[in-house]
């Protein structure tokens, strides 16, 4: 019996009549076993009396469309079949901001609706989002809940509505030894160079690569090794808050973080007062790229990322200091801007960040790429309880994972 | 007091193997027509003598096959669920089906477009379960409608050699939980189904399966088959039937025999809701 696992081509079957006592049902499941193929019991409803039928709702899936079509044909002869097809429902918004009752709740998964008979994929998957038609095309995509404008077609129910969950053995590949979700007791040197393996290929590819990152990384003295990953071409783009921007500056002008000095360890007298005093200093030129246009920013990590069009994103937060000009202080906004930056996002390492990891994780599809490095076990927990179950972790001090990973990185291009 | 026992017969005026349909036609090895049609007399007669009154469905020409009226429909009560035939060859035959069972009175039902359902050729009652042979001719769907038409329980049984294309060529219910049966058309599913539902089965070998063992009339305690089944009779014998043999060679050409010659319009006797 093949019950947990499935594969990725699958339809809904069903059966009616006496399939328990006639052993209909269990040849049908058979039928499925020995074809290679896989089933899973959706619903089964047994007769009370021996006159009342049952029934069984199956669904049958099978490693290619190929495949599961012949399985169908086979099943169809014991009385196993389709259940009959529904265009997606769709209603009318009859607000701004707000879905109508009983809307369609997307996952992260690749995901189809049927219109007029023909399933269209839907755009832009996102987790928790609803899904908007356009009959015109047609097309659909997913909506967050505060970008609902009146009028629009929102999918609502589940009829017409087929998902694709993500094979979690694809999410794997090239992580094969971590597949366990947080691997805290195995060998970082294997993992690191794995990550450093992927990174490269994804570079190869001309893939785009995000680092979401936290102030950790300035913090623990990483700065060096981040610059050097995007000098390499490793980062496309980052997103980060105000901290690790702010701390960068503060280092890159004063050579602390925090008031810590990076080289020594010494904490510095009113260095606590050194990142306000970056901070100022950004807010008096206008911007981080006006600052280093006047010189007055010469190195760092957003002095790299200007130096070499890395993509990046500061998104603001409550207790932020300044923040720096281009931090963004509204929060919808922020969401917003990175839901359309993370769009051709394949890989996304994030490091040392809980905050920004998992409003990253709940923006982007189940077939991206995910690494999660953080000392801290429950950041990597709470990405996969939120359902970014793509992710790897990897429970590790920042700054020798990033130093590994450079040193990695550095031997595959030579 | 059960009424008279009622089957309904086609006389073999225009009888023959005119096309190929099953692995027992071949248009080269043709019928002899007046063999056939004492063959069919004889048959009538030893039904009406074994008590049961004929009814007679007038011949069409260009039907050769609605000399069969088990597959005319299934019977239940005062309903008729006509057959749809799986075969372009035979389609010609259900309205004049329909036709007569309508004149006498029946309610004539009919499963909708796309369905194959071929009567009482692959839908027999033993006790109140319905047993229901499926793939060559009639379709597992149709059975799944037919339990639901009739509120009954509905058994399909899927028929795995091409030599018995219908139910009743290789079952047959003798009585309340008795049935003869022959293992090799039905896969382990089928057997396993069968031994679960049924009292007593009577196992037919394969030799006497290919003369149609099976495919007998029961009439009371009264059993007509072809010729050729001593085995069957015996083991019919002991369990308390009265079995008889009427040669049937001319229609076997086609693949059918004494039960497919015949349809039972009050309920078979094994049938737990006869009239």
């Amino acid at each position: 019996m093949s019950g947990a696992e499935s594969y990725p081509f699958t339809e809904t079957v069903e059966m009616r009549g006496h399939i328990i006592d006639s052993l209909i049902l269990p040849k049908v499941l058979d039928t499925i076993t020995v074809a290679d193929g896989a089933f899973k019991i959706e619903d089964i409803v047994i007769g009370q009396t021996r006159h009342d039928p049952s029934s069984a709702r199956v669904v049958v899936s099978a490693r290619s469309d190929e495949a599961l079509q012949e399985l169908l044909a086979a099943i169809a002869d014991h009385g196993a079949v389709p259940v009959v097809k529904r265009d997606c429902e769709l209603t009318i918004a009859d607000c701004d901001g707000a879905f109508p009752e009983g809307f369609y709740s997307t996952t992260n998964q690749r995901t189809e609706v049927r219109i007029d008979g023909h399933w269209i994929p839907v755009a832009d998957q996102e987790m928790d989002c609803g899904i908007t038609v356009d009959m015109s095309i047609p097309s659909a995509a997913c909506l967050p809940m505060t970008d609902v404008s009146q009028g629009q077609h929102l999918v609502v129910g589940h009829a017409g509505v087929r998902v694709f969950p993500q094979d979690r053995g694809d999410h794997a590949q090239g992580f094969e030894f971590m597949n366990s979700v947080v691997s805290t007791e195995k060998p970082k040197g294997v993992a690191t160079s794995q990550i450093a393996r992927q990174l490269y290929d994804a570079r190869a590819g001309d893939e785009k690569i995000l680092i979401v990152g936290g102030p950790a990384i300035v913090h623990t003295g990483s700065i060096g090794h981040m610059t050097e990953l995007i000098r390499d071409g490793f980062v496309q783009k980052l997103f980060a808050g105000n901290a690790l921007a702010a701390h960068d500056i503060e280092h890159a002008m004063f050579g602390t973080s925090l008031g810590v000095h990076l080289d020594s360890g010494d904490i510095i007298e009113a260095g606590h007062e050194h990142h306000l005093r970056a901070i100022n200093r950004i807010r008096r030129c206008g911007g981080i790229r006006e600052a280093i246009d006047s010189g007055q920013l010469q190195s760092g990590i957003m002095y790299e990322c200007v130096k070499h069009d890395v993509d990046y994103l500061l998104a603001g937060s409550i207790r932020d200091d300044g923040p720096l000009p281009e931090v963004i202080t509204g929060t919808l906004d922020a969401q917003r801007q990175m839901r359309e930056k993370i769009r051709d996002v394949s890989f996304c390492l994030m490091i040392a960040t809980t905050l920004h990891s998992i409003a990253v994780g709940n923006l982007l599809p189940a077939w991206a790429r995910v690494v999660c490095v953080d000392i801290n076990p429950s950041t990597v927990i709470k990405l996969s309880d939120r359902g970014s179950f793509q992710t790897v972790g990897l429970v590790t001090d920042v700054e020798p994972f990033l130093r590994a990973l450079v040193a990695d990185l550095k031997e595959l291009s030579a | 007091m059960r009424t008279r026992p009622r089957i309904l017969m086609c006389p073999p005026d225009y009888y023959g193997v005119h096309y190929e349909i099953n692995v027992w036609m071949d248009t080269r090895r043709q019928s002899d027509h007046p063999t056939a049609v004492q063959q069919w007399s004889d048959l009538q007669d030893l039904l009406t003598a074994a008590g049961a009154k004929i009814e007679l469905l007038d011949p069409v020409d260009g039907l050769p096959d609605l000399v069969f009226t088990a597959n005319a429909a299934l019977i239940y009560e005062r309903r008729a669920l006509l057959s749809r035939f799986r075969h372009e060859q035979r389609k010609g035959e259900e309205q004049y089906d329909a036709e007569w069972l309508r004149k006498e009175g029946f309610t004539v039902g009919l499963l909708p477009d796309g369905h194959f359902f071929e009567g009482a050729g692959d839908a027999l009652f033993c006790g109140d379960t319905l047993f229901a042979g499926y793939r060559m001719r009639s379709d597992a769907p149709s059975h799944q409608l037919v339990g639901e038409l009739l509120g009954h329980r509905v058994i399909p049984l899927e028929l795995v050699d091409p030599y018995y294309y219908h139910l009743d060529t290789c079952f047959c219910p003798l009585a309340h939980g008795i049935a003869a049966y022959f293992p090799g058309a039905f896969d382990d599913y089928g057997l396993q189904a069968l031994a679960e539902h049924l009292e007593t089965l009577i196992e037919v070998d394969e030799e006497e399966a290919k003369s149609f063992a099976c495919n007998a009339v029961v009439v009371g305690s009264t059993v007509t088959t072809n010729m050729g089944c001593p085995h069957f009779h015996d083991a019919l014998r002991q369990h308390g039937f009265r079995p008889q043999a009427t040669p049937l060679s001319e229609f076997v050409k086609a693949g059918g025999s004494a039960k497919c010659l015949t349809l039972r319009l009050d309920g078979e006797d094994a049938a737990s809701w006869r009239m």
